[in-house]
């Protein structure tokens, strides 16, 4: 069956993803996502009854560390690279509340 | 002749815990500090960080879900909570969807003489997310990933409170529990302990739940008392004029006591959760519990029936002496000095502790 | 001395033998990256400075017997991917420009500890993201056999480098065949290795579960001498394994087999007889460019010359790998990649009035098409209403296809799979048509689906010139097959030059 996307759809998945799509590409994209949401589709052909979504290809588990401190003053590498500093906080526009 | 109106309320309870270091990174979570001072690449976001997990937060959170008399879930797992602000350096929240770590709990709790289970939906593990002050020099924010990824436990309720009073009474008895358990101090104004309240009201008599709204910002039991209040108010207030409540986030404004709908384009509240690609499964044995479960110290609950017995002192007494498991602690020792304490030495125990009200 | 095409293994020697000094090989890339690279352009940062002060520092070690590795004062590009401490490192991306790390990817540090000299970092796709490193910011690189053609991708700044002879090696990372591809275009020898082996801190994520580092190297000696130089387990990946405690339950090791280790120098044996080939047929099947399936085949016969036993055999689900492997890598690269957001690093947006405008607009000035395409994608796949229909289906697919892998190493030691359907396409052809140019990676998802190593080696050219690649696929924790297989084919076929 042949995957729609809606105006809408588009419009709040960018909402999601914070991406701002102009007219162009949003026609684009939906195009995009439709023929890649149509092949997606056989995936339906496969019967998953029973069958557990495998997350880790490993048993892998209990991966712990110890709650052992290391005090070091971390702000002069942690700023190094922001946009916008004031003193030693990041700068972002207002926050509501 | 106007209608009879019940509340019904649910909780869902943050609690920061005691452990030395953050959840995913060994920064450390004291209080205080010049900002972004207690900060590295993996609790800031940055690119090619990796989480590792403190094995101390799933023990605290093994033992809080044990004295909730929660089950234990034997192979519980992270998942990512998605979502974009500026406190959450990742935009996104490694939190627990799928398999919390325990589940199906309660406790009890008493108002006035009357004795009542509240439940416990489930209770997961989860990284606090920054602090966001606002600039008002320039009118922008400002960043600190201080309390960026120290631990979380959040423990839903079920909807089973009715009233402030039940709330209270609820907040308290985990309070005391956790703070027993060492696993937190649970102090509200410092943000150690948060409550989100989900308020709905309904007719009295009817069995189907109203539209309910999430309260944030609360940060005293007095202001969750007046949230309670005004929210039951402002809902019935709607009804009455025949209008429908809106399920929405509002935030409680303690000083003009009224909240505000916290709602935004911007915020679709689809948090697209997937199992965390980058932590593995967390399996808990029955050895594994067995320790914790052995280690667990004897709770205020307990303690109080022993005292009575043990000690024969009244129950107002024991219970001010139980309030805190450190004082309970001092009496303790000082009877295994003494042996049994005499009247006296009760008192003066009493009178020496420092009366404070639990404000939280 | 000519260095250009020495290997990384070769060079050490001549390094340790005092026939040529660490920074005498550093200048000598850098000669050559002076020669080339306005043509093929492999190289997004090259830090002259740092790598003459770094072989110097190295060469002293050498001299005072501290370091005695083989890879000591052999020159490296390190894709622009891995994060390297105060040398940018940019995913080739606007949006991470001028982003300077303060720490160095466990890989490029265990490398360094070797005595390895980093000379830059390499172009790639965009975060990874595509198959002919033509999404790069930076410009597109070219392949060195034919500069109308793409070096492949997402790796494809460092096969380049090490075609072009500007670099003995290069690491790269692979999360749906950005190794093996790019190594099958350039006529070079990529491995990616089992999940797990070599550690993805300070790799910056694209699909975290299907992500590996590995080495690109002109022969199968030096991958196993660079693999074993920066595998090991590392406390800071929880997902990264400690191959000597970890038993595989399944088909291979289990019970009271000894544990798979990080050995894999002692893999070059020159021999495989006994071995047992599997080929699968739907590998081999239509869409599969003919004089590229001709030159397998003919190397599977000398392996089976050597005494090889091949067959063919029904790897079953194949059609189902891409379509699994695109849900997955895109669910996961649209919350990895939800950091960027002009906040704590990295581009912001000039016209930053409102918090979730200053988003939007940062993400999508500072993100190409393709990465935006997939960011789409993925939230898309994830959000309300479609989290089980197409995230939970992929996983469970996932799970088949594993299976189906299980049940062939049953049979089999290793797999024998093309690289690539064809050779390097010429530029501009591939980007139009994006579900076309994912089809090109039927041959390589499915091992990161299954966490499976796999290593591309050059088996010949085409009319054109342009190199074959062949992919040898083992079972999961057994590079040490792979590397056999290809190293006997190497010494019966030589080098391609």
């Amino acid at each position: 069956m042949a995957n729609k996307i809606s105006d809408e759809t588009i419009e709040y998945v960018g909402i999601l993803a914070k991406l701002k799509l102009s007219g162009e590409e949003k026609e684009k994209a939906r195009a995009d996502m439709e023929k890649m949401l149509d092949y997606i589709d056989t995936l339906n052909e496969l019967d998953t009854e029973g069958v557990a979504p495998m997350c880790h290809i490993f048993p892998v588990n209990n991966v712990f560390r110890e709650d052992e401190a290391s005090r070091k003053d971390g702000s002069e590498e942690t700023l190094a690279n922001a946009p916008l500093r004031k003193d030693n906080y990041f700068k972002v526009p207002k926050t509501i509340g | 002749m106007t209608k009879q109106y019940e509340t019904v309320i649910g909780l869902e309870v943050h609690v920061e815990l005691a452990t030395k270091t953050k959840i995913f990174c060994s920064c450390s979570t004291e209080f205080g500090g010049e900002p972004n001072t207690h900060t590295c690449p993996v609790c800031t976001g940055m690119p090619g960080s990796l989480p590792v997990l403190n094995k101390k937060v799933v023990e605290y959170a093994i033992a809080i879900g044990l004295a909730t008399n929660c089950d234990i879930t034997r192979v519980c797992r992270f998942d990512r909570k998605n979502y974009f602000y500026p406190d959450n350096p990742q935009n996104y929240q490694i939190s627990q969807l799928y398999l919390p770590i325990a589940a199906n709990g309660h406790v009890e709790i008493e108002v006035g003489d009357k004795k009542k289970k509240i439940r416990i939906h489930e209770m997961h593990m989860e990284e606090d997310a920054g602090k966001l002050i606002h600039d008002e020099w320039d009118d922008t924010s400002l960043v600190d990933y201080n309390r960026s990824g120290v631990p979380l436990v959040e423990i839903v309720s079920e909807p089973d409170m009715r009233s402030a009073d039940e709330v209270i009474a609820y907040l308290e008895k985990l309070r005391m529990i956790i703070q027993y358990l060492g696993a937190s101090d649970c102090k509200l104004q410092e943000g150690s302990m948060r409550a989100d309240v989900n308020l709905s009201v309904r007719e009295a008599g009817t069995e189907k739940f109203g539209t309910r709204t999430e309260m944030k910002n609360l940060n005293s039991f007095k202001a969750i008392a007046r949230a309670i209040q005004g929210e039951r108010e402002r809902q019935i207030e709607l009804l009455e004029e025949g209008k429908a409540v809106i399920q929405e986030t509002r935030r409680w404004d303690d000083n003009k006591e009224y909240s505000y709908a916290m709602r935004s384009k911007e915020d679709a509240k689809d948090y697209r959760y997937f199992p965390e690609p980058d932590l593995v499964p967390i399996v808990i044995s029955d050895e594994w519990i067995g320790q914790i479960q052995k280690k667990q110290p004897e709770l205020r609950t307990e303690k109080l029936k022993r005292y009575q017995k043990e000690f024969d002192i009244p129950q107002y007494d024991a219970q001010i002496i139980t309030g805190s498991r450190h004082m309970a602690e001092i009496f303790e020792e000082a009877s295994a000095i003494c042996g049994k304490p005499k009247k006296v030495r009760q008192r003066w125990l009493l009178e020496a502790s420092p009366r404070r009200c639990p404000t939280g | 001395m000519d260095i250009t095409s020495m290997t990384a293994v070769g060079l050490g020697k001549k390094i340790k033998a005092g026939e040529l000094t660490a920074v005498e090989a550093v200048k000598g890339c850098l000669a050559q990256i002076d020669k080339v690279e306005k043509d093929v352009h492999s190289f997004v940062t090259i830090d002259r400075e740092e790598a003459l002060r770094r072989a110097e520092e190295v060469q002293k070690q050498i001299d005072e017997g501290i370091l005695n590795s083989p890879l000591a004062g052999v020159p490296v590009a390190v894709k622009d991917n891995l994060c390297t401490d105060r040398m940018r490192t940019t995913c080739s991306s606007k949006i991470l420009e001028n982003f300077s790390p303060s720490y160095t990817a466990e890989a490029v540090r265990n490398l360094e500890k070797a005595g390895a000299v980093v000379i830059g970092k390499t172009n790639m796709d965009e975060f990874a993201m595509g198959s002919t490193t033509e999404t790069s910011y930076f410009g597109v690189t070219r392949n060195p056999w034919n500069l109308n053609h793409v070096p492949g991708g997402s790796s494809g700044g460092s096969c380049a480098a090490v075609a072009a002879g500007e670099s003995p090696f290069a690491l790269g990372s692979d999360t749906g065949g950005s190794i093996r591809q790019p190594s099958s275009f350039c006529g070079v020898v990529g491995l990616k290795p089992t999940y797990g082996t070599v550690s993805r801190y300070g790799l910056i994520a694209y699909g975290s579960s299907l992500d590996q580092i590995g080495p690109i190297a002109k022969d199968v000696t030096d991958c196993a001498a660079i693999l074993e130089a920066i595998a090991a387990h590392d406390p800071k990946d929880s997902t990264s394994i400690d191959r000597n405690a970890y038993q595989n339950a399944g088909t291979a090791g289990g019970e009271g087999q000894p544990a798979f280790g990080y050995d894999f120098m002692s893999a070059l044996v020159n021999d495989v007889s006994g071995m047992r080939i599997g080929i699968p047929k739907d590998y081999f099947g239509d869409g599969l460019d003919a004089e590229v399936r001709e030159k397998i085949l003919a190397a599977v016969r000398i392996l089976e010359e050597c005494g090889a036993v091949a067959e063919e055999f029904d790897l079953s689900l194949v059609q189902y790998a891409i379509p699994a492997y695109y849900v997955i890598a895109s669910a996961e690269a649209s919350s990895n990649l939800s950091r960027f957001d002009g906040v704590k690093y990295g581009y912001r947006t000039q016209e930053d009035e409102g918090l979730h405008n200053m988003y939007k607009k940062t993400r999508s000035e500072g993100f190409g098409p393709e990465v935006k395409r997939r960011i789409m994608l993925g939230s898309f796949v994830l959000s309300s209403g479609y989290y089980e229909a197409y995230y939970l289906k992929a996983l469970k697919t996932k799970a088949l296809i594993k299976e189906a892998f299980d049940q062939a190493f049953a049979r089999y030691d290793v797999i024998i799979a093309p690289a690539a359907p064809t050779t390097a396409p010429e530029l501009g052809k591939s980007l139009s048509d994006p579900l076309k140019m994912y089809l090109g990676d039927i041959y390589t998802v499915s091992v990161n689906l299954a966490g499976l190593p796999g290593i591309s080696i050059p088996v010949g050219k085409d009319r054109k010139g342009l190199p074959v690649g062949m992919q040898i696929i083992g079972n999961c924790f057994e590079e040490n097959k792979i590397i056999r297989a290809a190293y006997t084919l190497e010494q019966k076929g030589g080098r391609i030059s």
